[in-house]
């Protein structure tokens, strides 16, 4: 896999934009329209959607797989399965090394120190409440404080809720500036002995804000918070490093990092995880189980109760060996280019309004259309067969600071063209028409 | 005509444009909210019921085009009709945005044979019901006070 020459189509009249300060990997030169190379790898790409060519731009909700990736699990089930961790035969033995490989490469991936504090879950949901039901749980008292963002997924804001009903902490929340920013003199005024707990989401599924997370968690930190990134945005477009962010937990989905469901990655850092209680009992977890009473195993198995999501988690293996060919200062180069023409084009149909206009943004651009409902938008550019979504995006509470009751979120990858911004426009003035707003 | 021109009748679209008794009633007896948490289209539904008809009928909504224009057909047809009538009505309705009507049953559902294209559509199936749903909700709401005796 490799990046295109410097002629192309699609050559953006932008300014070059500044490399986001907090991901200082190496970037190749600036590239133009490279997607063409990668989108054969993703057969789905190539299909058609109500008898027009399939536009995906829904890729906040979930990523398309690459063949990699799809070949991968297939050839898992039909040459290699096993469970893993028990049998004391060749066919075990090689489905666990398999496995425990991923476990080094997503360790890799984040630039963990080891690949003990990489535990596979379901996903990012099952991630954090992990994080809030084992270490939350077992050291929060009444009257301590959780600190979240105005800007959460639900996913990162009601286990914290959940915890903090069950433990009596009292729940914080940063505002939401008017450009879709985090408050950083209230998350200051916020930040106290009191907090415990500061979780945060690195980049908003709704309007693509990129935190400036190692500078929260920094502060959050000192003030003796154990920190918690929900990573399910961040990880599929901008280099992560773990260390350098500082935080203690950072959680992601495999489904948006171009591999499957049902599998994602709570990174800990190891003296966390080590001093944390296991959250599910089960096979596995256990050092020694006696008739009343267990031993635990230690840290990342202590975590992963009953048969894990193998086939899954040799998948998303796939999927970050393809990804980490490409390499994310790349993918995060191409995307932002993307991204930046799309709003340009997309802001020029009459009557669209671009919600938010953070200084850092990624992947992620909402938008309404005045006088049409988000839904009806949808539906309109998916009689052109162009994907997006539209609704609250299981964000409320930031809805509700945006005073929009929905939004129409289109949301690229790096297999995605101009060519399919262009496409995207075009099916907003068709909206316009069809509905003579 | 395209699905996307069934689903988006001008009917519709001028319902969805100036929707029909689009208002708060301030006599009415019953009411009833409507919302999806999916999607966060939310309606709330005003009504006047007298010995079992419905004397008028008002909303106000924020949602889609299917669901305000929905909502809005809906009370030019079931005003001046029984809970009887529109349930029965309802029925029919539902079984036609979800393409389960009978061949020829179209013609009984008058106005609202226009949400026809809905059936193409499964995801907009609920757009199209929630103010149907309110309307149940709402002649369902306060049934025990009004069958108790007048005290």
């Amino acid at each position: 896999m490799t990046v295109r020459g410097a002629e192309g189509p699609g050559r953006g009249t932008l300014p070059p934009r500044a490399v986001p300060a907090e991901h200082p990997a190496p970037l190749p030169a600036r590239l133009t329209a490279p997607a063409p190379a990668w989108r054969s790898d993703f057969p789905i790409l190539s299909t058609t959607v109500r008898g027009k060519p399939l536009v995906y731009l829904d890729n906040a909700a979930t990523s398309q797989k690459p063949r990699q990736v799809i070949d991968a699990i297939s050839a898992f089930y039909a040459g290699a399965n096993a469970n893993i961790h028990r049998g004391v035969y060749d066919l075990s033995e090689r489905a666990t090394g398999a496995f425990e490989e991923v476990r080094l490469k997503t360790a890799r991936l984040i630039a963990a120190e080891s690949a003990e504090e990489i535990v596979f879950t379901g996903g990012t949901t099952s991630a954090i409440n992990l994080v809030a039901q084992s270490w939350g749980r077992s050291t929060l008292r009444p009257g301590d404080e959780v600190l979240v963002t105005g800007m959460e997924h639900h996913s990162n804001l009601v286990p914290w809720q959940m915890l903090c009903e069950q433990t009596g902490a009292v729940l914080r929340v940063v505002p939401v500036t008017g450009t879709g920013e985090l408050d950083l003199d209230a998350f200051d005024r916020l930040l106290s002995e009191r907090t415990r707990i500061f979780a945060l989401v690195h980049l908003s599924n709704v309007l693509g804000t990129i935190n400036p997370v190692g500078e929260l968690v920094a502060r959050a930190r000192e003030a003796g918070a154990v920190t918690v990134v929900d990573g399910a945005q961040s990880a599929p477009h901008l280099p992560v490093d773990v260390q350098a962010l500082g935080c203690d937990f950072f959680a992601f989905s495999g489904h948006k990092l171009f591999g499957p469901t049902g599998v994602g990655v709570l990174y800990g850092r190891a003296a966390l995880l080590e001093r944390m209680p296991p959250w599910q009992g089960g096979g596995s977890m256990i050092a020694t189980v006696g008739p009343e009473h267990s031993t635990y195993a230690a840290p990342p198995a202590r975590f992963e109760a009953g048969t894990p999501p193998i086939a899954e988690v040799i998948g998303l293996g796939a999927a970050i060996d393809y990804v980490q060919q490409i390499g994310l200062p790349a993918i995060s180069v191409w995307e932002h280019e993307l991204l930046a023409r799309a709003t340009e084009l997309v802001a020029e149909v009459p009557g669209v309004r671009v919600v938010g206009a953070p200084a850092r943004r990624a992947s992620v651009l909402s938008f309404t259309v005045d006088g049409v409902h988000p839904h009806d938008v949808s539906a309109v550019l998916d009689d052109e067969g162009i994907a997006v979504r539209a609704g609250h995006h299981c964000a409320q509470p930031l809805m509700a600071r945006l005073g929009l009751p929905a939004t129409v979120r289109a949301s690229f990858a790096f297999y995605n063209l101009l060519e399919e911004a262009e496409a995207l426009a075009c099916g907003l003035r068709r909206v316009r028409e069809v509905f003579a707003a | 005509m395209s699905a996307l021109n069934e689903l988006y009748q001008n009917v519709i679209l001028e319902h969805n444009r100036s929707p029909r008794n689009y208002r708060v009633m301030e006599h009415g007896n019953r009411r009833a909210e409507g919302n999806n948490p999916l999607c966060g289209d939310q309606l709330t539904l005003w009504l006047k019921l007298a010995d079992g008809v419905i004397e008028d009928v008002s909303f106000q909504a924020s949602g889609c085009a299917i669901s305000r224009a929905s909502a809005s057909l809906m009370t030019t047809v079931v005003k001046g009709r029984t809970e009887a009538e529109a349930e029965e009505l309802f029925d029919r309705f539902h079984r036609l945005v979800t393409g389960k009507l009978e061949q020829g049953e179209s013609e009984t559902l008058g106005k609202l044979a226009v949400f026809s294209g809905v059936s193409e559509f499964p995801i907009r199936v609920k757009c199209a019901t929630l103010p149907w749903h309110a309307l149940r909700q709402a002649l369902a709401a306060d049934a025990s006070r009004d069958e108790a005796p007048a005290s």
